[in-house]
Order: C-alpha cells, then sequence, then structure tokens
C-alpha cells in the first residue's frame, strides 16, 4: 500500500519567526503548518482548500521543500528515488526540483515579460541541463507546447501578447517541460475568467491523465476542487482538519468547518440560501491560535471540552478522517 | 417602486495610441430604488467603464457619444450626469448622491490616514454635520456593518484591518454619506467564501433599511444569483441579455448566458465535464462586426451574425435577449 504513496508528510510544521515582540521577550512564531499527515497517492489529483490564511500555500511549499521545514518529515518516493526532503543533499534537491514543479497563480507575473514563449518553456531545461542540443531542446518544447494546445507560432511572441488563459498554459508548459512527476499547482485558475478556467482545468486533468501526474491543486473555491479533484484535504489554521475521497466530502461532510464553508458557496439558484450555517467571524491570527480545537472559535457546535483539547484527524470510515470531537453526535 | 436610474443609449470610446477604441456601445437599463441589478461579464466586457460612466469617473482620453444620457432621479429634483463638468459639479453625486465600493479594499483606503479620519472628512465635504457628529455618524456606521469594537478600530489604519474588515469599513463609509446609489464593483471577488457570504447577507440588509438602488458588478453568478433582483449580461461593451435573476439563470437565453452557465462548475453535477465558451474574448481594438459574440458562438447563424447587429428581443415581458436566434419574424 504504501508504495503508492508518492509524498507522505509526517508530524509537519513549518514555523516562521517574526521580528517585532517585546524588546527582550520571545519573538512571536507564526505556526503557518502545524502537525500534518498527508498521504498523496501516485497519480491522483489531490485538493487542498481553506481560506486565506490557513496555510494551503506554505503546505504545499513544504512538499516542495521551498518553505522551510522547522519538523517532522516529507518523504517523496517514486519508482526511481526516494527523498526525505528535510536532510536532502545539494544534488538530490536538483535532481527533486526535476521531479517537482510548482505552477503560479497568477499567470501576469509569473512570465518574464522580456522572454519568448520559447525562451520561456525552454529554461527550466537550460538550467536543468536536461537537453544537450539547441533542436533537442526545440523538439522538447515543441512537444509540451502542443499538449498545452500552444500555437507553435506563437513560441516567438513575448508574454504580453497573450491573455491570461493563453499565459496560464504558457506556465503550465513551463512547469511541466522537464517531465516531473509531482505538480503544485497553487491557485492556478483563481485569476481567470470562469469560461476560460474551466479550459484551464480541463487542460490540467487531461495532462495529468496523459503524463500519469500527481497533482497538488491548492484552491480557495470548494466547487473547482470538487470537479477536478479525486482526493480533499481541508485545512484550518494550519491544521488539516478532514481529508477524504471527493464525493465523500462534498456528500457527507464531517466537520463543521467543512460543512460551513460548502453552504457558504453561493448557489445558482436565487431560492437557495444555502443552509443555516453561516459562519460569523474570521479566521484567528496564527500567531495567536486559540487553544483546543483551532476552530472553536467559529463553531457553533464547541463545547467546553473542544477549548480544551485538541481533537486529532481519527478515520470515520476507511477513507475518510475528521479532526471533530463531536464529529459523531454531529451526523445526520 | 420609485424610479431611480436611467441609463439611455450609453456609448463610450477612449482615444488611445493606438487609436479610438470603442468600450461601451449603446447601452440602456433602469434602476428602481431598493432595487438591486447585477452586471456581469468577462474580464474585458465594460462592466466596470460602464458603472464608472454613472459617476463620471472615466479618464480623460474617454469620449461619450452625444446621445448618452444618464439621469439620477432624486427626492429633490432630477441630474442629468453627463451635463454636470468639472470636479465641483460631480462633487454632488460623486461621494454624495452616489457611492463605490471597490474590488481591492486595500488598495481604497489612504494607507497614512486612520479610518476614521476618512470618514470623517467625506462627512464633512458632503453634509453639514461638525467633526463631532460625523465622528459619532462614523462610529455608528462601523457599528451597524458588524464591526466589533467601532471606537477604536475608527483610530486603526486600514493595514491594521483584516481583509474581510477592511471591506465591511469601505461598506460603512460608503453609506454614511446616505447615497441613493451604490455602485458595488467586484466587492467579494477578493474574499474568502466565508467572508463573501457575510458582506452579501451584510449588503442585502442595508438595501432593505436604506432602501438605495444597487449596481453590483461581479464575475461570479452565484453571487449574483444571491444578491440582485435583475442581471445584465455584458460582452464586449454590449448588453446582450437582461432580466429578472430568476428568469434570466433558469432560462439563460442568450448563447454567451449559457456558456457563462455552463462553464460554471456545478456541485450537484460532478460528472458531466466543464464546458469552456471556445476561443478568448476579442481585444477591443479587433471588435467584430455583426454581433459581437459571433467569433466564439456555437449557434452563429453565418451572414447575419457577422454583418447585422442584433436587436434586443422579448423572451417574455421584462426579459430581453440581443441574439438574432429569436428573430421569428425575420427568420422568414
Amino acid at each position: 500500500m504504501s508504495d503508492d504513496i508518492l509524498i507522505k508528510a509526517r508530524d509537519l510544521s513549518v514555523h516562521y519567526q517574526l521580528s517585532g515582540g517585546a524588546v527582550f521577550g520571545p519573538k512571536p512564531v507564526v505556526k503557518a503548518v502545524e502537525g500534518v499527515n498527508l498521504d498523496i497517492a501516485k497519480g491522483s489529483f489531490f485538493g487542498l482548500v481553506g481560506e486565506s490564511g490557513s496555510g494551503k500555500t506554505t503546505l504545499g511549499r513544504a512538499c516542495l521543500k521551498a518553505a522551510p521545514i522547522t519538523r517532522g518529515t516529507v518523504t517523496y518516493s517514486d519508482e526511481e528515488v526516494e527523498f526525505e526532503l528535510t536532510n536532502i543533499s545539494k544534488p538530490e534537491l536538483k535532481e527533486y526540483r526535476r521531479r517537482a514543479q510548482l505552477i503560479f497563480q497568477d499567470p501576469y507575473a509569473a512570465l518574464s515579460p522580456r522572454m519568448t514563449v520559447r525562451d520561456i518553456i525552454a529554461e527550466p531545461l537550460e538550467v536543468m541541463g536536461l537537453t544537450k542540443t539547441r533542436e533537442e531542446t526545440d523538439e522538447r518544447v515543441r512537444e509540451i507546447a502542443a499538449k498545452c494546445r500552444l500555437n507553435l507560432e506563437h513560441l516567438r511572441r513575448f508574454p504580453h501578447a497573450f491573455s491570461g488563459g493563453q499565459r496560464q498554459r504558457i506556465s503550465i508548459a513551463r512547469a511541466l517541460v522537464s517531465r516531473p512527476h509531482f505538480v503544485v499547482a497553487d491557485e492556478s485558475v483563481a485569476a481567470l475568467d470562469v469560461s476560460i478556467q474551466a479550459d484551464v482545468l480541463n487542460l490540467l486533468k487531461e495532462i495529468q491523465q496523459e503524463m500519469g501526474l500527481t497533482f497538488l491543486f491548492i484552491s480557495h473555491d470548494l466547487s473547482v476542487v470538487a470537479h477536478v479533484c479525486d482526493h480533499v484535504a481541508v485545512m484550518y489554521l494550519g491544521r488539516l482538519v478532514e481529508t477524504a475521497p471527493t464525493r465523500d466530502l462534498f456528500f457527507k461532510p464531517r466537520h463543521p468547518y467543512t460543512k460551513a464553508l460548502l453552504s457558504a458557496i453561493p448557489s445558482l439558484d436565487p431560492d437557495d440560501h444555502g443552509s443555516a450555517q453561516k459562519l460569523e467571524g474570521e479566521i484567528p491570527s496564527p500567531t495567536n491560535p486559540p487553544p483546543g480545537c483551532k476552530f472553536q472559535t467559529r463553531c457553533a457546535f464547541a463545547v467546553d471540552h473542544c477549548r480544551k483539547v485538541e481533537p486529532k484527524l481519527e478515520h470515520s470510515s476507511t477513507s475518510h478522517e475528521v479532526a471533530c470531537h463531536r464529529w459523531q453526535e454531529l451526523m445526520d | 417602486m420609485t424610479r431611480l436610474l436611467d441609463l439611455e443609449n450609453l456609448t463610450l470610446q477612449f482615444d488611445t495610441d493606438e487609436g479610438r477604441i470603442t468600450a461601451i456601445e449603446n447601452i440602456s437599463f433602469t434602476l428602481e430604488a431598493g432595487e438591486v441589478m447585477g452586471l456581469v461579464g468577462e474580464s474585458g466586457s465594460g462592466k466596470s467603464v460602464t458603472a464608472k460612466s454613472i459617476m463620471k469617473l472615466n479618464p480623460h482620453n474617454a469620449i461619450y457619444s452625444d446621445d448618452t444620457k444618464i439621469s439620477l432621479h432624486l427626492e429633490d429634483g432630477e441630474i442629468e450626469i453627463m451635463s454636470l463638468h468639472g470636479s465641483k459639479e460631480l462633487k454632488v453625486i460623486r461621494g454624495g448622491a452616489i457611492s463605490m465600493i471597490f474590488q481591492e479594499p486595500m488598495a481604497s483606503f489612504a494607507p497614512a490616514i486612520t479610518i476614521g479620519d476618512q470618514m470623517v472628512e467625506q462627512l464633512l465635504i458632503h453634509t453639514d454635520m461638525n467633526k463631532k457628529q460625523a465622528k459619532e455618524v462614523s462610529i455608528e456606521m462601523l457599528d451597524r456593518v458588524g464591526i466589533s469594537d467601532p471606537a477604536t478600530r475608527f483610530k486603526q489604519y486600514a493595514f491594521e484591518l483584516s481583509g474581510g474588515m477592511r471591506q465591511r469599513a469601505m461598506i460603512a463609509m460608503a453609506l454614511s454619506t446616505k447615497p441613493r446609489l451604490l455602485i458595488a464593483d467586484e466587492p467579494t471577488t477578493a474574499l474568502d467564501v466565508t467572508i463573501q457570504a457575510q458582506v452579501i447577507d451584510l449588503m442585502k440588509d442595508l438595501v432593505k433599511e436604506f432602501g438605495m438602488g444597487i449596481v453590483f458588478i461581479t464575475h461570479d453568478l452565484g453571487v449574483i444569483a444571491q444578491t440582485a433582483d435583475k442581471v445584465a449580461v455584458m460582452y464586449l461593451g454590449r448588453l446582450v441579455e437582461q432580466g429578472p435573476v430568476r428568469e434570466v439563470l433558469r432560462n439563460p437565453s442568450h448563447p454567451y448566458t449559457k456558456g457563462l452557465i455552463a462553464a460554471l462548475p456545478n456541485l450537484d453535477d460532478l460528472d458531466t465535464p466543464l464546458t469552456p465558451i471556445p476561443g478568448d474574448i476579442p481585444s477591443p481594438l479587433e471588435r467584430p462586426s455583426g454581433c459581437v459574440f459571433h467569433t466564439r458562438c456555437s449557434a452563429n447563424l453565418g451572414s447575419r451574425c457577422t454583418t447585422e447587429v442584433p436587436k434586443f428581443y422579448q423572451v417574455i415581458e421584462g426579459h430581453n435577449v440581443a441574439c438574432h436566434l429569436f428573430d421569428t419574424e425575420g427568420a422568414k
């Protein structure tokens, strides 16, 4: 079973020390990610959702060793190699960079305006020394550009000539040109219009199936996640609060936070105002998280126990995990 | 209901280095007091430019056509907005009879002036209150929009507030002068879903309480469904469909509106793949002839669509669509 896991995180924590605080006192620490256990299966489209400030981006970056890991381990293992990211050596990290890639949110900021599309897509190949001749590079670029439905004539143009959707396809091509096994897509469709969003999502899904990739898809938009992901984890204030196969999570949510998130999605039906579980207040600051369950300050079902003891993720079924003291009582 | 706003034949061009660009062509709509009108469309469709025209906020290179007529009906008379010139005359509407809320609340507050001072300043300009009264009214408004401890928030700067708080403060500020018309330009787009749900509820309450009219701009049809009474769909500077929100969302008639709805991820139906509208929105420099949507339309009838601008046809009373498919007489 464990052979099917590509990314395995155990007790993963990422803390950032802030400047400031009392003059001789301790500096405040932001616990962006705290004690997360995560298994991402090979070939899955894994969704990570949560509000801003929940730590989803940091968790994604920690899986790429792009955020400092304070405690715990992240293990990457594909058919050929296995890396332990906390004490990975420099040459190994270089190899890992080829196998794990990132697609950014804002296609307007992620592409250098002074490079042609061809050069943008070719850069990873050149930097990592994956191709030896220019012809070989060009061929790899054309191959991936075609896969990402980019017009080959456009390769000579500069990014400013392209719309948001086309730009996002260029950044996808750049991320995939080194033939990675693992791709983190951080809010990759958040800046796009709905019709273009649908197009890019379909493209990602197609490519994932064709190339056998594993995706970690970070998004705040639950309906998007529901459509593309096969497994979803919900984050709140640095903790995973619920993880389950997509359908399970959306049709049988267990955690009050997940339920609230789902009911907050505005329905297309003007007469459907969502169930009455609207959340009050906002996500607390991660420098000063509440004791016990992190969600207790906004949870309608919080009792004394929730305010004292932090719940751990437990299985509600074989594949469904939830971190709530009262999930059984709250089942409809 | 009483008529609040009449917008007739709004046509707007911009003089740019690349020539004269048509941004808005022949837009007409009306708004009653206490009514929320949703203005939807992709980026580049001209929804923000339309809204800004109501306050004459477009830059100096904007050229309005001669037959553009925007009338605001107030209790103490009528204002022809097109005949107002210079910031002195426009002061009556800008921040007075009409207020505007922008998408990015961080960018709309001055960073070095406290929230309170900014609120007081506009009350001093637009009303005959003195400083003390203005402060009282401001704090009362902050309280009204659900900001806890308003007296403290009054003395704080925008960066000290979270995104949701800032947007609430923005709404408080916009409403403190008791405007008759509120223009909300993507007010919830930068917010998390849970906070978005709170802001939507707040705006609905405020409409009931103050009875103003709202022009609500968004690209999110779900938000429209939950807030608006009627909706106008824009594409490339033209209105393509308008009508009561239930009618338009349940019986979308224009191929573009249908496309927008089909591209939305729907939580009730996870099996159907998302259907993007093919192609990208054309550049305003290359506006298609005839129906502006014909380059992406699946129902393209051929020569008629490429040459003749469609008129508005009635689907049922109040629901109009600008598409040749609905011309039952001309089709013979």
